[in-house]
């Protein structure tokens, strides 16, 4: 049985529930390209809508997300 | 460090003399999981580093042949070493934590019924708050399988990682995925027919 805690939790996962979402799988097959286009200054929230909606529930691939920005940012592709 | 095409990296990993493509990007792969762990991980990074970087360049040239050239070769490359590190971090994170244990305890607290709801709220809404708990918890139990009450609790509540939980339910994180996903548009669709909105519960808790 839920509590408070539980119950918000659930509920804001429920309120971010879209019809159509990407896995992880999915997310994680796009982040190299929506990375990219993102450090390219090209709006990859426009370009890539599903994995911009998927890394802004997902902790996990966020983290990815956010490390992938990080260390590209510090060792620029030759 | 030689400047290469994505062909070019491709080329020299597969051909007869691949030793210094090889090395190069075991070069890249290392300074890449440096800079991506070493906020995280304290005591004995260098060896740390090591082990992740090894693990993650033989798993990029076992998956050459998937790589589809929408991005940088380097950049492919890179993702797939966070992804092998992070996903052993989390793996040793919860290795000892058991998909019943998440579950009964999920918020690392005992459950005690007083805390049901906020016990500072003025009774009116100590009554809607227990109102709305009643429904929530009613509509888990009618819309949901088992395994999908099971997987929500592990996953949403309990803040388990999918693959973690994935591993414990005898399934692949992507089955999984569907599976939380198919129960949050149910519980979304009772709610709506109900005339009860996420934001109002959210509040009704705020």
């Amino acid at each position: 049985m839920l509590n408070a805690n539980s119950l918000k939790k659930l509920v804001r996962a429920v309120l971010h529930t879209r019809e159509q979402e990407l896995t992880c799988q999915e997310c994680f097959d796009q982040l190299d390209q929506f990375v990219e286009l993102q450090l390219d200054g090209k709006q990859p929230a426009e370009a890539m809508p599903l994995v911009q909606e998927h890394l802004e529930t997902c902790g996990n691939c966020r983290d990815t997300f956010e490390a992938l920005v990080l260390v590209l940012e510090k060792n620029p592709s030759p | 460090m030689k400047d290469r095409t994505n062909q070019e990296w491709l080329d020299e990993l597969r051909g007869p003399d691949a030793a210094p493509a090889i090395a190069d990007l075991r070069m890249i792969l290392f300074r890449g999981l440096r800079a991506a762990l070493s906020g995280r991980i304290r005591s004995d990074l260098e060896s740390v580093l090591e082990d992740f970087t090894q693990d993650a360049l033989l798993k990029v040239l076992d998956n050459l042949h998937t790589f589809r050239g929408e991005s940088r070769l380097t950049t492919w490359a890179q993702k797939i070493a966070i992804h092998v590190a992070y996903s052993e971090l989390r793996r040793r994170r919860w290795k000892d934590i058991s998909l019943q244990s998440i579950i009964e305890n999920p918020d690392g607290a005992d459950f005690t019924p007083a805390l049901l709801t906020d016990p500072n709220a003025l009774p009116e809404k100590q009554a809607s708050q227990n109102d709305l708990l009643a429904f929530v918890n009613r509509m888990i139990e009618e819309e949901l399988t088992e395994r999908q009450r099971t997987a929500i609790q592990a996953v949403i509540i309990g803040g388990m990682p999918i693959g973690e939980v994935a591993q414990r339910m005898e399934t692949n994180s992507n089955a999984l995925y569907k599976l939380i996903h198919d129960a949050r548009k149910r519980l979304k669709a009772r709610m709506i027919e109900n005339g009860i909105s996420p934001e109002d519960v959210l509040d009704a808790f705020s």
